[in-house]
């Protein structure tokens, strides 16, 4: 086990190490930050003087070293548009994205569970059948649009909660968070059930085809042979067992959701961290573009980390030690 | 007649209680851009402008239709060719009830060039004063190194902050609202960075008092969602109206909507240089070896080929108007005298046929993706123009990021900008003047114009302390460099805000939006 960690450390050291390259080349490759944000009045010699202020001037080699170098010593570079520095920039806005994730994670669990179940006991009812529908459109209408139109149902038809932005927060140990006031909670719903969507029916088809096949094992026929209640063998025996796959899948999911909660940020104005890098790309904020990459690299390492770690707690057939 | 004069004054006073609780009233603004700092003197970009221009005043102002107007100075004029002396206007208070002085004046022409950590930089506007001293509290004399007459345009754009709360300030402590201390109509309260900024009015101002309590910018980058937030009633006015929904919002009796010719002229660079352009080729694909945009016929001949005033009223969606200058009309230095030139094809051909190109030639347009309303579509529009009269135009749009830095690497050889600014001279002088890195000129002169002639009228201009003999030099530099076709231009962009009934804004030409200029109908 703790060579298995060990060794899982180094290879993230080398991931992150891989990535940064690839992050620090292509947006070098994009085009110059000055040439975006540089008054429009300004001249040359003003233009060159911010350049070598910001390093830009040096060859791409020599300004990798440096990052790496700052990098090491925990600093990941000045954005250039907000003067702050970046991983600072990023991590204040991590609480609103996190909040967002989590709630979607919450919503897909909560109301992909029960419909999922819904959908694999009676799959040829009306409400079966209405479920894997809404499922499949879950799965391939764009999040732009749905967004878009949760806003115009929601907010500007029926006006039952606001359009977009982050409502009222409540400061717990220092990190805001929205969903302990009302209006917080309002803001939130719209942005989490969008967020939510594709993993609602991503846990709805888990459940259904799991529920499915777990009503043909023999030890469902022998619990009902037994005698015992439909509420027990579904609750107990059927969920049990369709839980693992599930749970898989959601923990490799957050991941994503945090990652790409950027279009749902990008509607509903949601403060987070997507939304500072789509505009930080906007104007080519190098060191925020790569600090937001590299954060995220980190956290989808220690995602599978945990992943593998707690397969090996829960299922004792999974060694890692022979993870090669 | 004493109780009735009693009952007259609680009569007067419940009148004046309602009254107030009337004008008490919140405005909530939808803005299309983040403000990255509240610092102003860290980043001189459009939408940080806009706020700072909420909290701070210049001596300067640009009014709504960019013509320089009396801020925290109330006069200027020029004692000598190379001294400017400012009066200040008398008792005008900062937010911190501290009164400003020619000390704050100077402090704060000094600190752009304290910031070495920004990458857009204010010493633009503050590099020409070679020496600065104060008369008197309320009297500051500016001197420049040679006669310089857009100085009182320059100071349009610095912002004057209070010395004592900026002296030891950093980016930061403006951000926190510690060192935030200005004499703008409106006075911080909190800022959450890409969300919102809430300011409160300050009563003491020394002009017009807003009409709001209370303004909270909301950040809503997105078109869409920034409609539909004042379609939801969750902002009062917001900026830049999605030009797909603009019909739909001018039926729609709950909101107003308003236009404003913008100073943002839309126009081609066309790459000059003698030797083969990168992006022009002979029909068959072969490079050309001498540069058919360098001939000004060719030039001429591709302004004739586009039909101006068809593509303001389709591919714009009537959302322009034609241009012939570079500055918008109304603008110092508009050159009324300059026609829209007329769409000729055939003249056109002519043109490309005395030029030595009867078959004409291939060429590749470049512009951006997300920049300029619709601007993708205008590279296309004219592509298929360009193409009517014999010359195979390609077209690549590009986003923005990418664009402006191939650019300025000389990367194109036709390639769309726009460009706003309130002096006719001040832009030629950017996008025509010969590029040389020793006078500065020339810095977005992407197509590499140069006309010895044009230098000189613009340099007159420019050094003219006398506004009139000033502007008669921009009008005849402008009129120079644009008979030669040394950039085409397009048209220029409305810009459009919209908001609920029964508020107004006039609209700005330099398309700002200011909350202490909305007021109630």
């Amino acid at each position: 086990m703790l060579i298995f960690l060990i060794r899982r450390l180094l290879q993230s050291v080398l991931v992150l190490l891989v990535m940064s390259l690839l992050v620090f080349a292509g947006v070098y490759a994009i085009g110059n930050p000055v040439d975006i944000l540089i008054s429009p009045d300004a001249n040359q010699a003003e233009r060159a003087r911010i350049i070598a202020a910001f390093g830009l001037d040096q060859p791409l080699w020599r300004q990798y070293l440096l990052f790496l170098q700052n990098a090491a010593a925990g600093n990941l570079g000045r954005s250039f548009a907000f003067s702050t520095p970046a991983l600072a920039l990023i991590l204040e806005r991590f609480p609103a994205t996190m909040e967002l994730a989590v709630s979607a994670m919450l919503l897909s669990v909560g109301l992909g569970i029960p419909l999922g179940l819904l959908a694999g006991l009676k799959p040829g009812s009306l409400a079966g059948k209405a479920i894997m529908t809404i499922s499949v459109l879950g799965f391939s209408l764009p999040t732009f649009w749905v967004g878009l139109m949760l806003i115009m149902v929601f907010a500007v038809k029926l006006g039952w909660l606001p359009s977009s932005g982050r409502g009222e927060t409540v400061d717990v140990f220092g990190v805001p968070l929205s969903f302990l006031t009302r209006d917080g909670l309002q803001h939130l719903l719209l942005p989490a059930l969008n967020l939510a969507l594709f993993n609602i029916a991503l846990v709805i088809r888990l459940t259904r085809a799991g529920a499915q096949e777990a009503l043909q094992q023999d030890y469902v026929r022998f619990a009902r042979a037994k005698g015992l209640s439909n509420g027990r063998i579904i609750g107990v025996h059927v969920l049990k067992n369709i839980l693992i796959p599930i749970v898989t899948v959601l923990a490799l999911q957050f991941g994503s959701l945090i990652a790409f909660a950027i279009v749902t940020e990008t509607v509903f104005a949601w403060p987070g961290m997507g939304k500072l890098i789509i505009d930080s790309i906007r104007v080519l904020d190098r060191p925020v573009i790569v600090a937001y990459l590299m954060l995220i690299v980190t956290l989808f390492i220690v995602i599978n980390l945990v992943v593998d770690v707690l397969y090996s707690l829960l299922d004792p057939r999974v060694r890692l030690g022979d993870a090669r | 007649m004493q109780k009735t004069a009693r009952k007259l004054r609680i009569a007067l006073l419940a009148a004046s209680l309602m009254a107030a609780s009337a004008l008490a009233a919140d405005l909530k603004i939808g803005l299309a851009a983040d403000v990255s700092s509240l610092d102003p003197h860290y980043l001189n970009i459009a939408p940080n402008i806009s706020l700072s221009s909420h909290l701070f005043d210049t001596l300067v102002l640009g009014d709504a239709n960019g013509k320089l107007i009396a801020g925290l100075a109330t006069s200027w004029r020029a004692v000598d060719d190379t001294t400017w002396e400012f009066k200040l206007r008398r008792g005008v208070k900062f937010h911190d009830g501290s009164e400003m002085t020619a000390d704050d004046v100077l402090f704060s022409l000094d600190r752009p060039a304290t910031l070495t950590a920004s990458p857009g930089p204010f010493t633009s506007y503050t590099r020409q004063i070679v020496a600065k001293k104060a008369l008197d509290p309320y009297t500051v004399q500016l001197k420049t190194a040679a006669p310089y007459g857009p100085l009182p345009l320059d100071m349009s754009s610095i912002f004057i902050v209070s010395k004592k709360a900026a002296q030891n300030a950093s980016t930061e402590d403006f951000n926190s609202g510690r060192a935030l201390v200005g004499t703008g109509p409106f006075k911080f309260v909190s800022f959450a960075r890409g969300d919102r900024v809430e300011l409160a009015r300050n009563d003491q101002y020394w002009g017009t008092k807003p009409a709001w309590d209370k303004v909270t910018f909301r950040i809503i980058s997105a078109s869409a969602p920034r409609l539909a937030a004042l379609l939801a009633g969750d902002v009062d006015l917001i900026e830049t109206v999605p030009t797909a929904d603009l019909a739909k919002l001018k039926t729609n009796p709950k909101f107003t909507l308003e236009q404003k010719i913008s100073w943002r002229t839309i126009f081609w660079h066309l790459d000059q240089q003698q030797h083969a352009s990168p992006f022009v080729t002979d029909r068959a694909g072969k490079p050309l070896e001498k540069n058919p945009l360098a001939d000004v016929r060719v030039r001429q001949a591709i302004s004739k080929a586009i039909d101006r005033r068809a593509m303001a009223a389709r591919t714009m969606e009537g959302l322009a108007v034609p241009a012939s200058n570079i500055v918008a009309p109304g603008i110092f230095g508009y050159n009324a005298a300059l026609p829209v030139e007329n769409y000729d094809p055939e003249g056109a051909r002519k043109l490309l046929a005395e030029a030595g190109y009867p078959q004409g030639f291939a060429l590749t347009l470049h512009g951006p993706n997300n920049r300029y309303i619709n601007d993708e579509r205008v590279v296309q529009t004219v592509a298929q123009f360009l193409t009517r009269i014999g010359i195979q135009a390609k077209v690549q749009t590009l986003p923005l990021s990418v664009y402006f830095s191939k650019a300025r690497a000389g990367e194109f050889s036709m390639a769309l900008l726009g460009w706003g600014t309130l002096a006719g001279d001040f832009g030629l002088r950017t996008l025509v003047g010969t590029r040389n890195p020793d006078t500065g000129w020339g810095t977005w002169n992407w197509g590499h114009y140069t006309n010895p002639k044009v230098d000189e009228l613009v340099r007159l201009a420019l050094s003219s302390v006398d506004e009139s003999k000033r502007e008669a030099f921009a009008k005849d530099a402008a009129a120079l460099a644009l008979g030669e076709a040394a950039v085409i231009p397009l048209h220029h962009q409305y810009a459009s805000w919209a908001m609920r009934r029964g508020l107004v804004y006039p609209g700005r030409v330099d398309e700002f939006t200011f909350a202490h200029q909305v007021r109630p109908l």
